[in-house]
């Protein structure tokens, strides 16, 4: 409950419409334009990778070649030109690479004051150590030491290459295979970094590790690759942040997130996105086709996606997790808010392949102006999934007439065992709501956001308390101008 | 305190205020009766500013005040307050939430500085016990799944928090048992002061018994057809409305 106590002083307290609007002037040493065998050629050279890196990224760029783009999601975009874009810029630095937080550059450390989060404070405040992501170069690393008494590795993919190869090859692509989309076969062929995570057998992480993503040169792609794996008995609690400066060029986003849970392992992921949705008219704005899937491949394993996605143009995600493992457990929390001229095509997949294994959906979306939204959901039970369960809930909140919610979830039962069930409502912002709250002095917006979060609080309950914060102030921000 | 006068409303077109005058002093009491559809509703509704009901003639001052040209925000935090007939839902939004929120963003109107949620419980907290409001409605959604007389008393227990100059009480007795009846009635009587007026609105004289006004009018047709003292409403009670009615037509 404190978590929701504390909303409303946060709604109230941020008024702008897009706080983290701003570029930093940071030279960037950037690769020419375009998309080619040289483009993934240099980027695997940039990153001294070994061999057999490379020639899985050449493997997945000319799988690439072949792949038509996927057509199926509710969402409309002129086709999209990838000769037009950069796909590596690392901020200008020691050939070596910063050691610690002295060596950064002090402009991106400014940006990260702007964003509220000065790393050098982090340690002291929050007991959470941020892999800070700007553009595609990870430069920041913090706790670094206290997580590697336990043996935990926390460090930037291309680190992770380099230190500890044998873990990378084992599971990078085990979850989301470089052809699995489109989307996802780019970001293997030209993935410039993201953050590694391992946590040893039974190892408890002592705290939530937090990476923020923010994309800044203008017209680079961003394609973050994250891969976290917990050992069996291990717990971690992931957060993913993103802020992003604001500009008229559509941006595409392609990131890559894998989770491998072992035995009695349980893994807890959460998002909080809020890139830039573009204008009221739909102008510029991040395109979001992101794939984030889990194993549980571990007995009792467990793997929980929480989001709050609030930003972008476009929302093409599916959070979703494969219950292999006998009894484990997937879990899909999700708050989807669209503005203006958004488009969100989002939702999970739960895929029953072990006994006793149970999955809950837990959807609230929450459309405004003229966006369009679209819950895209598959429950799949195999035969062999004896005693499979899963509940869905599905809500969706309409604000104005000139929005859309879309539900349309898949069920494929193959075990008589199973037991699935779906609930779905759709609902209007009511006008008794906010009369009364005005009534009782509260103004048009901070009703909206008080209903709202209200609407949305299974879910950020489920948020970690720093992030559950930060996602109710976007509740409030996201709706700005949505009434009256 | 408040004055009206001459005041004319529709809604969706339809005329329901056909120049009603009214006029309540600081610190007095006033009661509205009259049948179903005479326009009582209507009148709480357009003094409290919800949308849809349209001012088409006559004026409104509130302490000195045009009341018709204030947001609905505005006339709650200038101390005007409605007890809801039908008190709303909100899912998933603590009481305790609410009830901050409202009380905090009056404060700000007033110019008061806002109450952190520590010294907004212990504020609550003497509240509920003088209300005798049980604990549990403080950590339930707002209003939902709460009895009538809890939603009464949810209404009851704001108004002593917001603590306004003109408290209106829409049917206040509509679904209440009379012990519930009774708490909600002390709960008024308590906040009886010389400067704050009080506006009941009812089907019933059973109410009347217990908050006993300083004046009653009969609404009839969107007027006040009648005024008069406290055995007024004594005299509806044994007589019923179609005299009034009669009249008016």
């Amino acid at each position: 409950m404190a978590a929701n106590v504390e909303t409303l002083e946060q709604v109230q307290a941020v008024t702008e419409k897009y706080k983290y609007g701003f570029v930093t002037d940071i030279e960037t040493e950037t690769a020419p334009k375009g998309l080619s065998e040289d483009i993934v050629r240099f980027i695997s050279h940039k990153k001294n990778e070994p061999e057999w890196l490379l020639a899985w990224r050449l493997k997945a760029y000319r799988h690439w070649l072949t792949m038509p783009e996927p057509q199926w999601a509710h969402v409309d975009f002129p086709p999209l030109d990838y000769q037009d874009s950069y796909y590596y810029s690392a901020p200008k630095s020691k050939t070596d690479g910063p050691k610690s937080l002295e060596e950064v550059d002090p402009e991106l450390l400014k940006t990260y004051e702007k964003l509220g989060i000065p790393l050098k404070e982090q340690e002291m405040l929050a007991g959470v150590a941020v892999d800070a992501v700007f553009d595609s170069v990870s430069v920041a690393t913090t706790f670094k030491g206290k997580l590697e008494e336990q043996g935990i590795i926390f460090c930037p993919i291309s680190e992770a290459v380099q230190n500890h190869p044998e873990l990378v090859r084992q599971y990078l692509g085990s979850v989301v295979p470089a052809a699995d989309n489109k989307h996802a076969c780019l970001n293997s062929a030209v993935f410039t970094d993201g953050s590694f995570v391992y946590i040893p057998k039974g190892v408890r992480c002592p705290m939530e590790l937090s990476t923020y993503f923010r994309i800044n040169a203008a017209n680079t792609g961003q394609f973050e690759r994250t891969l976290i794996i917990a050992d069996a008995g291990s717990y971690v609690s992931y957060l993913e942040g993103c802020t992003a400066p604001m500009r008229d060029e559509h941006q595409l986003h392609a990131a890559v997130v894998e989770l491998v849970a072992l035995d009695d392992a349980e893994i807890k992921y959460s998002t909080v996105q809020n890139w830039y949705p573009g204008d009221e008219n739909g102008v510029g704005g991040i395109y979001n086709f992101v794939t984030k899937r889990g194993a549980c491949r571990g007995h009792n394993s467990k793997i929980s996606w929480t989001q709050v996605e609030t930003g972008s143009a476009i929302t093409w995600k599916y959070p979703s997790c494969i219950l292999q493992g006998d009894n484990s457990v997937g879990e899909f929390y999700s708050v989807a808010i669209t503005n203006n001229m958004q488009q969100a095509d989002t939702g999970t997949k739960m895929i029953h392949l072990g006994k006793n294994t149970r999955s809950r959906i837990v959807s609230k979306g929450i459309s405004a102006g003229r966006s369009q939204q679209t819950y895209r959901g598959l429950v799949k039970i195999s035969p062999k999934a004896q005693g499979a369960r899963n509940h869905t809930q599905c809500d969706s909140l309409l604000i104005g007439d000139l929005c859309g919610a879309h539900t349309v979830p898949y069920i494929e039962c193959r075990n008589r065992g199973a037991v699935v069930e779906h609930e779905a409502t759709t609902s209007k912002i009511s006008e008794d709501q906010l009369f009364y709250c005005r009534q009782r002095g509260i103004s048009q917006e901070d009703a909206v956001a008080l209903v709202v979060n209200g609407f949305c609080r299974e879910v950020l309950q489920q948020l970690p308390m720093e992030f559950a914060v930060e996602a109710q102030k976007l509740v409030g921000i996201s709706l700005e101008g949505s009434v009256g | 305190m408040l004055e009206i006068k001459n005041l004319h409303a529709t809604v969706g077109g339809k005329g329901i205020l056909n120049g009603l005058d009214l006029t309540i002093g600081a610190g007095e009491v006033h009661a509205i009766m009259g049948p179903n559809g005479s326009g009582k509703s209507t009148l709480s509704y357009v003094l409290s500013g919800r949308e849809g009901y349209e001012v088409t003639e006559g004026e409104v001052a509130y302490q000195g005040r045009n009341l018709l040209e204030m947001e609905p925000e505005e006339r709650a935090g200038a101390g005007v307050f409605l007890a809801f007939q039908y008190p709303v839902e909100i899912p998933g939004v603590p009481n305790t939430t609410f009830l901050r929120e409202a009380v905090n963003a009056v404060r700000k109107y007033k110019g008061a500085p806002t109450l952190d949620p520590m010294a907004f419980l212990k504020v609550l907290r003497a509240k509920i016990k003088e209300l005798q409001v049980p604990d549990d409605l403080l950590k339930r959604a707002v209003n939902v799944g709460f009895s009538g007389g809890e939603k009464k008393r949810n209404e009851i227990l704001q108004m002593a928090l917001l603590d306004p100059s003109l408290a209106i009480l829409d049917e206040t007795d509509s679904g209440l048992d009379i012990d519930a009846l009774k708490t909600v009635a002390d709960g008024v009587n308590a906040m009886r002061a010389p400067d704050r007026s009080v506006l009941v609105i009812t089907h019933y004289q059973r109410l009347l018994d217990y908050i006993v006004p300083d004046r009653v009018h009969v609404l009839a047709h969107g007027r006040i057809v009648r005024s008069g003292g406290k055995e007024l409403a004594l005299e509806l009670e044994k007589t019923g409305y179609a005299g009034f009615t009669g009249e008016a037509a």
